[in-house]
C-alpha cells in the first residue's frame, strides 16, 4: 500500500537554534531541515535568526548567508542564482520553487525551508534526482529524425510550429512539479511525472521530429501517462510559470485522436 | 539492493500500449451519467410516496424501464472504472493488486447484472 505516515527513524525532530547578533532590528526566522543520512540520527528543523538588513531579497540569498556566516554544514544546491539552471528547488513555505527567484517578503511569518518533498535526501536540502533524471532520458529528449538535415541549413519550422513550442521549452527541469504531485508520490517507480511528461511532450509538439508515433507508444500505459488524474499541484507549484497539466492533458488528446 | 541500471529500472517491462481505453470509456460514461443521473434524482423525488404498485405502473410507463436499466448499467461500468484506479494508485503488492483487480470487475458485474434482473423482474411481474 500507499505509506502515509513517516517511518521512525525519519520523525523530524527539534534542532538547534541560531540567534540573530545583537543590534539586528528586521528580524526573519529560517527553519531549515537537516538531515545527514551518515550520521544515523533522525532529521530535525534547525532555527536560523537572519537580519534581513544584512540580507539579499531572495530565499537563496539567506541561505547562502547561513552557509558563508553561520552554519557551513547547511548543505543545498545552487547555482545560476536567477531561475534559469533548476538546481535550488526545494519545498519554501509550503510549496515546491525555486529558492533563488523567491523572494523573502512573500513569506508571512517564519520561513520553513524543506527540500523537495517524497525524494529520498542526500543531505540537508539536497534531494536523490537520479530516478527523475532516468525518467527524463527514457522518453528520449533529443530530435528525432530520418530525413537528413538540409546541407548548410537548420531544419525550418513556420512560425506557426515554432509557437507550439512555447510553454514547454522554457521548463529548467528542477522537478518541483514531478514532487508536488500525489500520483508521483505513490507511483514514482512506474508513472514518468508532469515534468518528463512535459519533456515529453515538447518533443510530441516539435514539427522536426518524426517519431511522434513511437513516442506515443512508449507513453501508452496505465501508469506512465494515465496516472495523472488532473490534480494541478504541478502547474500550482511550477517557479517558471508553467502549465505540465496542460502539456499531459495534450498528450491524452493526441492518444485519443490517433485511434 | 539492486545492480539494474536506472534507465534499465525506469523502462522496466515498457510500456503497456493500453490506457486510451480505459480512460476514454470513463469519459463517455461520465458524460452519459450526466443527465441519465440527474433524470434518476428528478424521478426518485417524484416518486417519493408512491407504494409498489405506483412504481411499477411508472417502470411500466414507456422510456422508464429502459433508462434504468441503462442508468445502473453505466453506473456500474463508471463504478468499476473508477475504484480501478483508485487500486493501482493505492495497493502495490502484486498478487493484492490482481485479487482486488479482479474482485473490483466480479462485484461490478454481480451489481450490474443482478440490479437489471431485479428491474426486469418488478416490471414484468416475474
Amino acid at each position: 500500500m500507499a505509506e502515509f505516515t513517516l517511518p521512525a527513524n525519519s520523525r523530524v525532530m527539534k534542532g538547534k537554534t541560531f540567534k540573530a547578533p545583537a543590534g539586528a532590528t528586521r528580524i526573519k526566522k529560517f527553519k531549515v531541515y537537516r538531515y545527514d543520512p551518515d550520521s544515523g540520527e533522525n532529521p530535525r528543523v534547525d532555527i536560523y535568526e537572519i537580519d534581513l538588513d544584512q540580507c539579499g531579497p531572495m530565499v537563496l540569498d539567506a541561505l547562502i548567508k547561513i552557509k558563508n556566516e553561520i552554519d557551513s554544514t547547511l548543505t543545498f544546491r545552487r547555482s545560476c542564482r536567477e531561475g534559469v539552471c533548476g538546481s535550488c528547488a526545494m519545498n519554501i513555505d509550503g510549496t515546491n520553487t525555486l529558492a533563488c527567484i523567491k523572494d523573502i517578503a512573500d513569506i508571512r511569518g517564519d520561513a520553513a525551508i524543506y527540500p523537495l518533498p517524497h525524494m529520498g535526501v542526500i543531505k540537508d536540502l539536497v534531494p536523490d534526482l537520479t530516478q527523475a533524471y532516468a525518467q527524463y532520458t527514457s522518453i528520449k529528449p533529443w530530435l528525432q529524425a530520418d530525413t537528413p538535415a538540409p546541407p548548410n541549413k537548420e531544419r525550418l519550422q513556420s512560425p506557426d510550429e515554432r509557437a507550439e513550442l512555447d510553454g514547454l521549452w522554457e521548463c529548467v527541469l528542477c522537478f518541483s512539479c514531478s514532487t508536488s504531485c500525489p500520483s508521483y508520490w505513490w507511483n514514482s517507480d512506474r508513472y514518468l511525472g508532469p515534468a518528463a511528461l512535459l519533456q515529453a511532450y515538447r518533443w510530441i509538439a516539435d514539427s522536426r521530429d518524426e517519431y511522434t508515433g513511437e513516442r506515443l507508444d512508449d507513453l501508452e500505459d496505465p501508469f506512465r501517462l494515465y496516472r495523472c488524474h488532473t490534480i494541478m499541484n504541478c502547474t500550482n507549484t511550477c517557479p517558471k510559470g508553467l502549465n505540465p497539466a496542460k502539456a499531459i492533458g495534450k498528450i491524452k488528446q493526441k492518444m485519443v485522436e490517433r485511434r | 539492493m539492486t545492480l539494474r541500471s536506472d534507465l534499465g529500472r525506469v523502462r522496466g517491462l515498457g510500456s503497456a500500449k493500453e490506457g486510451v481505453g480505459h480512460w476514454w470509456a470513463q469519459r463517455l460514461t461520465a458524460i452519459a451519467l450526466v443527465p441519465l443521473g440527474l433524470w434518476f434524482v428528478f424521478s426518485a423525488v417524484s416518486l417519493a410516496g408512491v407504494d409498489l404498485a405506483g412504481f411499477i405502473d411508472w417502470l411500466d410507463a414507456p422510456g422508464n424501464l429502459l433508462l434504468m436499466i441503462l442508468f445502473v448499467g453505466v453506473l456500474f461500468y463508471h463504478m468499476q472504472l473508477g475504484i480501478q484506479v483508485v487500486i493501482e494508485d493505492y495497493v502495490h503488492g502484486e498478487s493484492t493488486k490482481t485479487v482486488a483487480l479482479i474482485l473490483n470487475k466480479f462485484v461490478a458485474l454481480f451489481c450490474g447484472v443482478s440490479s437489471i434482473v431485479a428491474l426486469l423482474r418488478v416490471a414484468f411481474g416475474g
